[in-house]
């Protein structure tokens, strides 16, 4: 069931090109089997004076963006912009159809009005509200990928099953492959492990 | 990793909503049903299957018949010229809109209920919006040209769509309202994708969960900008399934047939779109729960729940009917009034008050715990919900149409066969595709039902402090 150690199958050629290799280190990673002490251990780790920390979990983790400062997401701000969008593209096509380009009087109705173009307007709005969410979060996130260093780790696996990972990343000033394994054992992580990629 | 325990006291009061010891017990669970080999899966399973897909087989042939011979061959002609089409049309959205509802209202109520059955009530809607779609598309006689609906420039004839029309914003709504929840949909399943990918096991499944996980690895800043996204898509679908709706009875609410032309429509079209949708998910539900053994997920807690919902929407759905009437009469407008004494006592009587029996009478069952909690009894009522549901808008459509002003264009609708078999076909294709989710798809959301689960570990954890 478990699957092998990730980048062990890839062929050298593949592993150059990657950037992987004993040399090159992604971060140190430790695992937890409780929500409540990755959070108390992030925490922890952060007060030692880390700043590029993450965690990975399978299922949004309560208080874990506070402890290893996650900042908050900017993502509305894109989805406010093409909701406006949305609803002056509905409001112009309606303009242009019904004045510009195919002017036809039905039933003594105007060619243009507010109140019969709600519904449609309303419906674009929610569609390009829609799509901005959608593909603005996988933006943000940076996925698709089809490649992460994270996936070296060999309890990689566990963290969409039943295990919290604490990452210490090597961009970090403060990170020390060995010493930054010890704070996460001092922490009480298990299966700390230096990750290459 | 402990179980989730708590005081036998507050057991009684409050049992949990996920009655499973580990993460990874869940994760084994959800995951066997799409792991398990050919013959794992039971033969069951594949009966049904191959049932489902002959029957979708028959709505192909008729669909083809169709085309090739014309729309002719239903049974809509003047003066009914909207009859099983759209009663159907109209039936399968509003079967759609209990996902919306589960997936989207009950997520910003903070109904941590919703989480196990969240993900087929969504499946649900994209297919019952589906087989939706086919009546209205082949009504057109030439579906080849739907592209006309949409704002397109045309260079067949130089047209353009009417704005000022109801039919072309239910295209609108309609499309918008598969789109959003498709998108919606899959959203939510990613993260459990990647739980699948994480364990796959063959090469192929490897690459397929591979690519549709989209590399998800769980990180915590990954997860923040979800849980906005999902927040977003929760709170844009909520107006959204309102307002399809709403559209919906724009067709017939802004015409001037008596019957039809009643403010009413809104939010009467709604509140029988969320009860037929509940009884639908309540369908499928009781059948998935037995066949893959989900007791320990979709409790008798979520059950009750769903059964107090639709005893709520049926009681709407009741007090409309008698609004209608009672406007129909206070109106003091004869044509309104008869139509709706017709609906009542005319030739369509017996669609009439099947409609009563079963959307106004039987869902006042529900105000018994005991039979809320009876799985025979639920799954009946969620039959006879459907079907009177299906009737409320054959009502609502046909009687309408059968007797215009002048008696000379008077006459009673009756389906051919090709009627019959086209709307026995929606069912098939709705079957299958639902069989096929369940089968090859996490059915339950793992990662929120993992998070029920964490939070209730810690609820009943600061339950036992507070009782010491």
């Amino acid at each position: 069931m478990t699957p092998e150690h990730f980048s062990e199958q890839l062929p050298e050629q593949l592993r150059e090109q990657l950037g992987l290799g004993p040399d090159k280190v992604y971060a140190v990673i430790g695992e937890f089997s409780e929500p409540e002490d990755l959070v108390a251990a992030g925490r922890r780790i952060r007060q030692m004076g880390y700043t590029k920390l993450d965690a990975m979990s399978p299922f949004p983790v309560h208080g874990i963006d506070d402890a290893i400062g996650v900042p908050s997401s900017r993502l509305g701000w894109i989805v406010i912009f093409f909701s406006v969008l949305g609803a002056l593209t509905a409001l112009g096509l309606i303009y242009w159809v019904g004045v510009v380009s195919y002017p036809l009087v039905i039933g003594g109705k105007p060619l243009f009005d507010f109140s019969y173009s709600i519904p449609v307007t309303f419906e674009l709005t929610i569609l390009f509200t829609a799509f901005a969410t959608f593909l603005g979060m996988w933006g943000i996130n940076g996925l698709p990928r089809l490649y992460h260093p994270s996936f070296n780790y060999s309890q990689f696996h566990r963290a969409s099953d039943d295990r919290f990972l604490l990452v210490i990343e090597a961009a970090d000033p403060k990170f020390d492959p060995k010493a930054s394994a010890e704070h996460l054992r001092g922490v009480g992580a298990s299966s700390v492990e230096v990750v290459e990629g | 990793m402990s179980a989730v325990t708590q005081n036998p006291a507050l057991m009684e009061v409050n049992p949990p909503l996920v009655q499973s010891d580990t993460y990874h017990d869940l994760t084994e669970q959800v995951s066997a049903i799409t792991e398990a080999g050919v013959l794992e899966t039971p033969m069951k399973y594949w009966i049904t299957l191959s049932i489902t897909a002959g029957i979708t087989l028959l709505l192909g042939a008729m669909l083809t018949y169709l085309v090739s011979r014309g729309i002719g061959v239903w049974g809509n002609n003047r003066p009914i010229g909207w009859a099983w089409d759209i009663t159907n049309f109209v039936f399968w959205i509003g079967i759609g809109h209990a996902g919306t509802l589960i997936s989207a209202i009950l997520f910003l109520f903070r109904q941590k209920w919703r989480t196990s059955i969240n993900r087929s009530a969504e499946a649900m809607t994209l297919f019952a919006v589906m087989c939706a779609g086919i009546f209205p598309l082949f009504h057109t006689g030439r579906p080849w040209r739907a592209y006309w609906l949409m704002p397109i420039p045309n260079l067949d004839l130089n047209l353009y769509q009417n704005f000022r029309s109801p039919l072309i914003w239910d295209v609108f709504a309609v499309s918008t309202y598969l789109t959003v929840s498709a998108l919606f949909w899959f959203t939510g399943l990613v993260p459990d994708l990647a739980t699948l990918r994480d364990r796959a096991t063959g090469r192929i499944k490897q690459v397929v969960f591979g690519i549709l996980s989209l590399g998800w690895r769980g990180s915590a800043r990954h997860w923040s900008n979800y849980e906005k996204a999902y927040l977003i898509l929760a709170a844009i679908s909520t107006p959204l399934v309102l307002s399809v709706h709403s559209i919906v009875s724009f067709d017939f609410a802004t015409s001037v047939i008596p019957g039809w032309h009643t403010t009413i429509f809104p939010p009467y079209f709604v509140a029988g779109a969320v009860f037929s949708g509940f009884a639908m998910v309540m369908t499928l539900l009781i059948i998935a729960r037995w066949l893959l053994n989900l007791e320990n997920l979709i409790t008798m807690k979520h059950l009750e729940n769903m059964n107090k919902i639709i005893l709520v929407t049926g009681s709407i759905v009741g007090y409309a009917y008698a609004t209608e009437f009672f406007i129909a009469w206070y109106s003091g407008n004869p044509y309104e009034r008869y139509a709706f004494i017709n609906r009542a006592f005319g030739p369509y009587a017996w669609a009439y008050w099947t409609m009563i029996t079963c959307n106004v009478i039987s869902p006042q069952f529900f105000w018994f715990k005991s039979l809320r909690r009876s799985i025979p009894v639920m799954f009946i009522l969620s039959i006879t919900t459907n079907i009177g549901m299906w009737f409320e808008r054959f009502v609502i459509i046909v009687t309408s149409l059968h007797r215009d002003f002048l008696p000379g264009s008077w006459g009673y609708y009756k389906p051919t066969w090709v009627d019959i078999c086209t709307f026995i076909g929606t069912f098939g294709l709705f079957l299958t595709l639902f069989l096929l989710f369940a089968r090859f798809l996490p059915m339950i959301a793992l990662s929120e039902v993992k998070g029920v689960r964490a939070q209730e570990k810690q609820m009943f954890k600061g339950q036992e402090l507070v009782a010491k």
